[in-house]
Parts: C-alpha cells; sequence; structure tokens
C-alpha cells in the first residue's frame, strides 16, 4: 500500500494539474465565442458571392471557365486544416484518420496525389508517413484575417489553374455545436455542384466588361472565400473540442482527488489505529 | 432624392450599409457610376476607392479585390478588404509601401514582382483614401 506521503503527493500534483485544465477549458470557452462571431461575420460575404457566382454560371448559359469543368483526374489535393497545438480530444486524430484512410483507399502511389496541411499537426502527420505535402501553413492565428490566409488560399488555387492538380477536396471540423463537431469532406474544384442550395436566378445581370473576365476574377475569389469559411468552422470547432476536452480533464481530475483522499484517509486512520494498538499493546506488556 | 441601398461586405464581416444617392468607382474597364435605377450588372473593381454621395457630401472607402453587384435599388460591394478612412491603419500601410518600392527597386530574380506591385497598390490607395478625407 501507498505510504501516506505519496498519496498526499499524487493528490497535489492532481490539484495543479486540474488549475491548468481548468483554465484552459475557460480560455477556450472565451475564444469559442468569439470564433463563432468570426464565423458570422463571414456569413453576409459568402452567401452573397455564392449567389453572384451560382447567378452568373448558371444564368449566362455559356459561362465557361476551368474552374467550372470537370477534367480527367490526374492528381487528387487534399486541403486538411489541422490546430497547431494537441490537447483538443479527438479534433486532430478524427480528422487525419478520415483523409489517411481515404487516401489508402484511393490511391495507389504518392504521385497521384498531394496534400496541402493548415496546421502543425497535420503537417508533422504526413510528413512522417512520408506522403507529398504540398504547401504547409502553421501558426495561424486563434481569431484568423483572411489576409492570413489568402496566400495560402491563392496558390492552393493557383494549382488547380495551373493543372497540378485535377481536383481538390476540402477536410475540416463542421461546427455544430460546443460538444459536437463532425468531419467533412468538401469538393472544392472544379465547381460543379454550384447551384445546389441556391434558388433560381432572380436577375440576369449585364457584364462589365465581360463574363468570362468576371469569372476569371470572382472564381478563384469564391474558391478562396470557401477556404476561409472553412478555417472560421475549423477554428471554432477546434476551440469546442479543446473545451470538452478540458473539462472532461477537469472532471476526471476531480474523480481521482476524491477516490485519492478516500485513500488517503484510510491510510491515516489505519496507521492510527495501528499506533494506538502499539501504545495499548505496549502498555498492557508493562503491567 | 431618390437613394438607393449600398453595403459593403468582407469575409471579415459587413463594413457599411446604408442609403447613398450615388455610387462611383473604378472598374477593371473604367470609371462607373451608379444612380438609383441601374439595370442589373457585375463588374469587378480595381484597387482604389469608392465613393458614396449622399446629400453633398461623399465618403471615401478604400477597396482591395473587389466586385460591384449592381440592382436597381441595391448595390453590394464584395472584397477581400475594404476601408473606412477612419479604419485605416496609416502607419502600416505606409511601412508597407516602402516595404513594396524596395522590392521593386531590387534587381534580384526572386522576387516576386507582381505580388510586389499589387503590395504597392494597396498601401497607395488605402494612404490616398486617408490622406484625402481629412
Amino acid at each position: 500500500m501507498a505510504s501516506l506521503r505519496d498519496i498526499k503527493g499524487r493528490i497535489d500534483s492532481t490539484k495543479k494539474t486540474k488549475q491548468i485544465t481548468k483554465a484552459m477549458e475557460m480560455v477556450s470557452a472565451a475564444k469559442l465565442n468569439r470564433a463563432e462571431e468570426n464565423a458570422r461575420a463571414f456569413v453576409p460575404y459568402s452567401e452573397k458571392i455564392q449567389e453572384v457566382v451560382a447567378s452568373i454560371a448558371t444564368g449566362g448559359g455559356d459561362a465557361d471557365h476551368p474552374m467550372l469543368k470537370s477534367r480527367e483526374v490526374k492528381r487528387t489535393g487534399y486541403l486538411v486544416i489541422t490546430s497547431d497545438r494537441g490537447l483538443a480530444g479527438a479534433y486532430n486524430s478524427s480528422i487525419l484518420r478520415n483523409v489517411y484512410q481515404t487516401i489508402q483507399k484511393r490511391h495507389n502511389s504518392a504521385d497521384e496525389y498531394t496534400v496541402i496541411t493548415v496546421g502543425k499537426i497535420g503537417r508533422d502527420f504526413f510528413r512522417k508517413r512520408n506522403m507529398p505535402v504540398d504547401k504547409e501553413i502553421v501558426a495561424i492565428a486563434d481569431q484568423p484575417d483572411f489576409a492570413d490566409i489568402k496566400d495560402i488560399a491563392a496558390e492552393t488555387v493557383q494549382l488547380f489553374t495551373d493543372e497540378v492538380i485535377d481536383e481538390l477536396y476540402l477536410y475540416y471540423n463542421h461546427y455544430v455545436s460546443a460538444i459536437s463537431q463532425e468531419v467533412t469532406e468538401k469538393k472544392l474544384l472544379p465547381l460543379t455542384e454550384l447551384n445546389q442550395g441556391v434558388k433560381a436566378t432572380t436577375s440576369s445581370y449585364e457584364y462589365e466588361p465581360d463574363q468570362e473576365v468576371i469569372l476569371e476574377n470572382l472564381l478563384p475569389q469564391y474558391a478562396e472565400s470557401l477556404i476561409y469559411g472553412a478555417l472560421l468552422d475549423g477554428k471554432a470547432s477546434e476551440h469546442a473540442a479543446r473545451m470538452t476536452a478540458m473539462k472532461s480533464a477537469t472532471d476526471n481530475a476531480d474523480d481521482l482527488i476524491g477516490d485519492l483522499s478516500l485513500k488517503y484517509n484510510r491510510a491515516r486512520q489505519a496507521a492510527i489505529t495501528q499506533e494506538i494498538t502499539e501504545i495499548v499493546g505496549g502498555a498492557a506488556a508493562l503491567e | 432624392m431618390k437613394t438607393l441601398t449600398v453595403s459593403v461586405v468582407t469575409p471579415d464581416g459587413p463594413v457599411l450599409e446604408d442609403a447613398f444617392e450615388m455610387v462611383s468607382c473604378k472598374a477593371e474597364s473604367g470609371e462607373l457610376g451608379v444612380l438609383p435605377g441601374h439595370i442589373p450588372m457585375v463588374a469587378p473593381l480595381t484597387i482604389s476607392a469608392v465613393r458614396l454621395k449622399k446629400e453633398g457630401s461623399s465618403e471615401r472607402i478604400a477597396v482591395n479585390g473587389g466586385f460591384l453587384e449592381v440592382r436597381p435599388e441595391k448595390v453590394t460591394i464584395l472584397a477581400q478588404s475594404a476601408e473606412k478612412p477612419s479604419e485605416i491603419d496609416v502607419e502600416r500601410a505606409r511601412k508597407a509601401k516602402e516595404r513594396a518600392e524596395r522590392r521593386l527597386q531590387t534587381k534580384q530574380e526572386d522576387v516576386d514582382f507582381k505580388r510586389a506591385e499589387m503590395a504597392l497598390r494597396r498601401a497607395i490607395n488605402r494612404l490616398d483614401v486617408f490622406e484625402n478625407n481629412f
């Protein structure tokens, strides 16, 4: 049986761990609030750009742009959004497992795909497995600006335009609620599912100067905005996942402290009982 | 006087929504003025200032990577970034301008001239909007 000192030590260290997890839980809760706000602020932009893109792409009839057309797939790009830090429960592992299994299933050799990672955990995961990581970005702020992500989004879209990749999938954790996030796969490019969920064109537009130039400008922006949207969604999920993970860690620490206190008291009592027995025994021997 | 609703939205949130009498801006194909009742139209904007007129006064907004969507009673400007003069970080814009100018002057091969040029144009635009408003 562990000595009193040992148990005392464990209780103290568990208490300290609990303080940290409790603090992290509260920090994540605050960050989650801000992340939710950011995601909300982005909604008007994304809705509007989707509306315009859909009405141009479907309304014009002769709309023709490489980004709208499927072509033979020689190489697939996977954009995976993970976090920089761990301690977020299953946030990273579930998404990475999902991507990894999908890649194993769909591709036979490393030439057929490439991975673009956001976040350190994702980068290290694919590096360790010798999978091609084409581009990476780490150290994204907790409340990212569009400017932070713009470069990698633009470069990724450029990969498609340059025909380095022929389709692009986006993987991120969709924020359902504070306790539930689900891994989402989204086919980003080519943009073949534009008119889904958008009501039929309400008005036809004049184009200045013409449709092609507009699409040329608008489509990359649209794709970039989708990536940014996924990032915001992913950030909200990350904070939520971390908050939940830290909450259960705190609860576990509470349980552990309870158990240990019980053990400690029992041990203390046993020691006292033993001492009394010894004293009584000693006194009896003297008589 | 008739007005039209103008809203400016960016990925980081809406910047402005209000009624104005006229919108004038610089599209890729040239200067463009929009009055209420304009036919529906879409046009890409250059890195420039959008001027919004209301009751004799005008407001300027620095826009970068934007789009103009016109409906008869509503104008929406979608931009990667858009700032009112009061929101512009002048110090940062000045620094960005200097940095971009330095980059453009170096004769090295590995400098991305196109990006530096865009950065320079954004910085100049911000400074211009800021200075002409006060």
